[in-house]
């Protein structure tokens, strides 16, 4: 018995030990997956473009590191200028989502009317339309409108979102109804209520709405191409696809790629610095397939 | 089996990053669990009893000291090996299992030469569940069934493998008043009739002491005593264990003994023979005091809460250190015309005197 | 007493009507006018008058080269780049799930791709498979180290295409179901696993008796968003194969649906409604059926 039992401990710990290493390597592997198009592309933007294309071999490293690339990713594309756009639209789409929503959301959670049910039964039912379907009468009636190339054919079809509402009246009706009743009595108007109680109070869902809408913003693709053909309202996603047809002239691949990396920065410091909450957000009410 | 214990610790290394400071959560723990016993481990909340049982299931592992199921060596070995059945609070029952399913589940795991029929395993479930009585109940989903009848369930599920010994953590405190005093009734006689080894934790003095013949408590991940349920409520080694046990709980009094005598504040009380002289904390369990109008210890009453066969007794001392003393008597002894002042004698069985600092047991006789 | 409740009514009207009237206008009229072009025949974008009514719009779409092409490249995607992502997250959050050290940096990291802007990866993941006259790029070298003579996997054979862009799409797609998954594992009780434990369960029983099951309903949530998000997959082509996507032979049904509306070949806005409408009925139609079979595995 006594050596059945010394043999069973000896076998149990090589085994964890063994797990535990082959479970550090796979995860290692994959960080390299996810982090190696990062690397490759800042070392990229830091290669002389004599010295990339002289390299039949790409190189893992360089030693001549230059930020040349970065002075003509603004120089010989607008760049500043997709960012400066980008910067716009993020901020008024958000901060115009966050208006709209936080309205709705109040009217569907606190306040009383007629038909409220199937109104909101309603709202939810149109979270079930994909963008890919209405957006080819947006795009109609923003051409009509005379609205392509202007800030505000990018921006209005982007305000609504019938998810953040519902997230938001969800938190908002968390909120104990006595503090409503409360606030009645002591003569505060709605407004006030709104504004100094509910929204301080849910202060994290909206910090969630927020995040989730400036990656969105930031990252924002198919619609900015469709209403833009301006450069001068190009967004950043537009402005790489931009670069990487007609930019630079002869594919100077190390100057898109420091575009690239200009491009991306803000999301990741941002990420970086909010990781928490960020991953919080999302696994609350991120959907992304 | 028996359950040897030597010099058992189990220290945890601190977590917060600003102050890393090790928690000692068992602490040098010796004991014996003799075959064939039902054992209650015994702690306020935090006292490192529940930490102690998953030591010696295996789900941890110690810092020091060695455990030994009869005469081999477990320390090391993985909680599988050690054919043990553990129950858990929340009862741990897969909700997507039926109730057959998940008795079946520890029998499914075996492997080679210990591997069953579909017949022998069923034949198994069925005597498991006659055994806690829920032979009607197996093709049920757990959340179909009241509280009471997922523990069974669960103890059901401990005991289809014939462990050598059972643990069970809180194995009550989910359930309410009811459900509890019957379903403890239902652990003692399960236990009678496997006759298997079983340790239970519990933070319910009353609970323990109704049900174990032997009670460990612990406080601080340290044993305070182990004895007999009614040895450790007559002769508590310490004010913790005095103060632990016993509900109303014990009344504690400051106190000093001179010339052997013991006196509270202007009372000479009782003869303490043995007693050193000095200052002592006096600890007298309520139903020491006898009502009696000529009687040495004199208090002030403040209030009498009828309990039905019992009257306690709310009252005053100036040298009380138990914030509401109180003493239990027979309702019938207890007359309306209590004045403002009360005066009882002392059973001195039901008295103990501690030491000031250590708070440790002086005896007397 | 009557007044004032006009009047909150009405109040309550008013904090709903910028919500009403920007979903109105850009998503329930849409939703009626799409349906009404994609029914009108012959429609001029310039004159905005039609010939006729008629499902003549679906035929010429589903007859479409193109079409035919975007819907095989999307199925691919979605058959290859579903299960292969949700199984690999799987398989990540476990292993995050049982480590202590570290956990908080893989899990940071893992999360990276989710922020990052895909046009801007992608064009990373272009120039690592694209073979130039000056370089035949790192994965290719990769491939030379290895005895093979390497793949233009941009401009070349349609498998290696396919390859990089299932490749690249799950790289997309991990960071939110590797998340989604390890705060699944992470709610699943301990004690199920202490219980299992002592009964020696085999971590491959645990696994599939317990775990698994216990997560199910999330990993269906992701499989049915993984399909629908794959469905509409096209940013990601872009961002390997260009604007052009047509030309390369790479276009998804999302990528059509723009092409009919906008660009070189645009200005159909009724195909481009057909197109999107079969799009919509395809991704309820397995959407449907995904939730008949999720609701039949659970309740077992």
């Amino acid at each position: 018995m006594e050596n059945n039992y010394t043999e069973i401990i000896k076998q149990n710990k090589v085994r964890s030990s063994a797990k535990s290493a082959l479970l550090y390597f796979g995860l290692t592997v994959w960080s390299i997956v996810v982090l190696f198009p990062f690397y490759w592309m800042i070392l990229t933007s830091v290669k002389s473009y004599s010295s990339y294309n002289a390299e039949y071999v790409p190189k893992l490293y360089t030693l001549a590191p230059t930020i040349r690339n970065y002075i003509d990713a603004f120089t010989a594309v607008p760049l500043a200028r997709y960012f400066l756009n980008t910067l716009v639209f993020t901020v008024l789409t958000t901060a115009l989502m966050l208006f709209v929503t936080v309205l709705s959301a109040f009217a569907f959670a606190r306040l009383q009317f007629k038909g409220k049910d199937i109104v909101f039964a309603f709202f939810l039912s149109l979270m079930m339309i994909p963008n890919e379907l209405v957006v080819i009468t947006n795009y109609v009636t923003v051409t009509d409108l005379d609205l392509r190339n202007s800030f505000a054919g990018l921006i209005l079809p982007s305000v609504a979102s019938v998810f953040y509402i519902y997230l938001l009246k969800e938190n908002f009706e968390q909120i104990p109804e006595e503090l409503y009743k409360a606030a009645k009595v002591d003569g505060t108007s709605d407004w006030r209520y709104l504004w100094k109680v509910m929204i301080p109070i849910c202060r994290p869902t909206i910090v969630t709405i927020t995040i989730l809408k400036v990656i969105e913003c930031w990252n924002s693709y198919i619609w900015p191409r469709l209403v833009t053909d301006d450069a001068m309202y190009f967004l950043v996603s537009n402005g790489i696809q931009e670069i990487r047809e007609n930019g630079f002239g002869r594919e100077n691949i190390p100057a898109m790629m420091a575009a690239v990396v200009v491009i991306s920065l803000p999301l990741v410091v941002l990420f970086l610095i909010f990781h928490k909450k960020i991953m919080e957000g999302v696994s609350r009410g991120g959907t992304k397939g | 089996m028996k359950v040897v214990i030597e010099h058992l610790t189990k220290i945890f290394p601190g977590r917060e990053r600003k102050n890393p400071k090790d928690v000692v959560a068992v602490s040098d723990f010796d004991f014996e669990i003799p075959d064939g016993k039902l054992v209650g481990l015994l702690g306020p909340s935090g006292c490192g009893k529940s930490t102690a049982l998953n030591l010696i299931c295996g789900l941890e592992a110690p810092t020091e000291g060695r455990i030994f199921f009869g005469e081999d060596d477990v320390t090391q070995l993985p909680p599988e090996h050690r054919g043990v059945g553990l129950v858990f609070q929340n009862y741990a029952l897969y909700p997507h299992l039926s109730v057959r399913q998940n008795i079946r589940f520890p029998l499914e795991n075996l492997k080679g030469d210990a591997k069953l029929t579909k017949e022998a395993m069923e034949e198994k479930v069925q005597e498991a569940a006659k055994v806690v009585q829920i032979e009607g109940l197996l093709d049920r989903k757990p959340g179909e069934m009241s509280g009471g009848q997922q523990q069974r369930v669960a103890i059901a599920r401990a005991l289809v493998k014939k462990p050598k010994v059972l643990l069970l953590d809180e194995p009550l405190s989910n359930l309410d008043a009811r459900l509890r005093l019957q379903t403890r009734e239902e652990i003692r006689r399960i236990q009678c009739e496997t006759g298997i080894t079983t340790v239970f934790v519990t933070h319910d003095q009353e609970e323990a002491m109704s049900i174990s013949d032997l009670i460990v408590v612990m406080k601080e991940g340290k044993v305070q005593q182990v004895g007999a349920p009614q040895e450790v409520y007559d002769s508590p080694a310490n004010l913790f264990v005095a103060k632990f046990l016993g509900n109303p709980q014990i009344n504690v009094f400051e106190g000093e003994v001179k010339d052997e005598r013991l006196r509270i504040g202007e009372d000479d009380l009782l003869p303490v023979k043995g007693a050193p002289d000095g200052k002592v904390l006096v600890g007298i369990r309520p139903e020491a005091f006898v009502w009696n109008k000529e009687g040495a210890f004199c208090c002030g009453k403040k209030a009498v809460e009828v309990m039905g066969r019992d009257s306690s007794i709310v009252f005053t001392h100036a040298d009380a250190v138990t914030s509401q003393p109180r003493a239990i008597i027979d309702s019938e002894l207890v007359s309306a015309e209590i004045g403002d002042e009360v005066r009882f004698d002392l059973r001195p069985k039901k008295v103990f005197l501690f030491h000031p600092d250590t708070e440790e047991r002086i005896l007397f006789s | 007493m009557r007044e004032k409740r006009t009047l909150s009514q009405f109040k309550a009207w008013l904090y709903l009507l910028p919500a009403v009237l920007f979903l109105g206008a850009f998503l329930v009229y849409p939703l009626i006018d799409v349906l009404i072009y994609s029914f009108e025949e012959g429609y001029n974008f310039a004159s905005q008058t039609y010939q006729g009514t008629g499902l003549y719009n679906y035929s010429y779409v589903l007859h479409d080269p193109y079409f035919i092409q975007a819907l095989k490249n999307t199925f691919l995607i979605v058959i290859i780049t579903v299960p292969l992502s949700t199984g690999l997250a799987l398989l990540i959050s476990l292993g995050l799930n049982k480590i202590k050290a570290l956990k908080d940096l893989f899990q940071t990291i893992f999360f990276l791709p989710y922020v990052t802007n895909t046009l801007a990866v992608g064009l990373v993941f272009m120039i690592l498979f694209k073979k130039t006259a000056y370089t035949d790029g790192m994965i290719n070298v990769l491939l030379h180290a290895f005895g093979s003579p390497g793949v233009d996997f941009i401009e070349g054979p349609y498998w290696a295409k396919i390859f990089v862009m299932c490749l690249y799409t799950i790289w997309v797609v991990m960071p939110f179901k590797i998340l989604i998954l390890t705060s699944a594992l992470a709610s699943v009780n301990p004690m199920y696993y202490k219980a299992a434990r002592v009964d020696g369960t085999s971590p491959a029983r645990i696994f599939f008796r317990i775990t698994l099951p216990m997560i199910s309903p999330m990993i269906f949530y992701l499989v049915i968003t993984g399909f629908i998000g794959a469905f509409k997959a096209y940013s990601d082509e872009v961002a390997l194969f260009g604007t052009d996507l047509n030309a390369a032979g790479m276009n998804t049904i999302v990528g059509y649906v723009y092409d009919m509306l906008y660009g070189d070949s645009g200005g159909y806005p009724s195909y481009a409604s057909a197109a999107a409408l079969i799009l919509f009925t395809v991704i309820l139609t397995i959407t449907m059926i995904n939730l008949l079979a999720s609701n039949k595995k659970v309740s077992v």
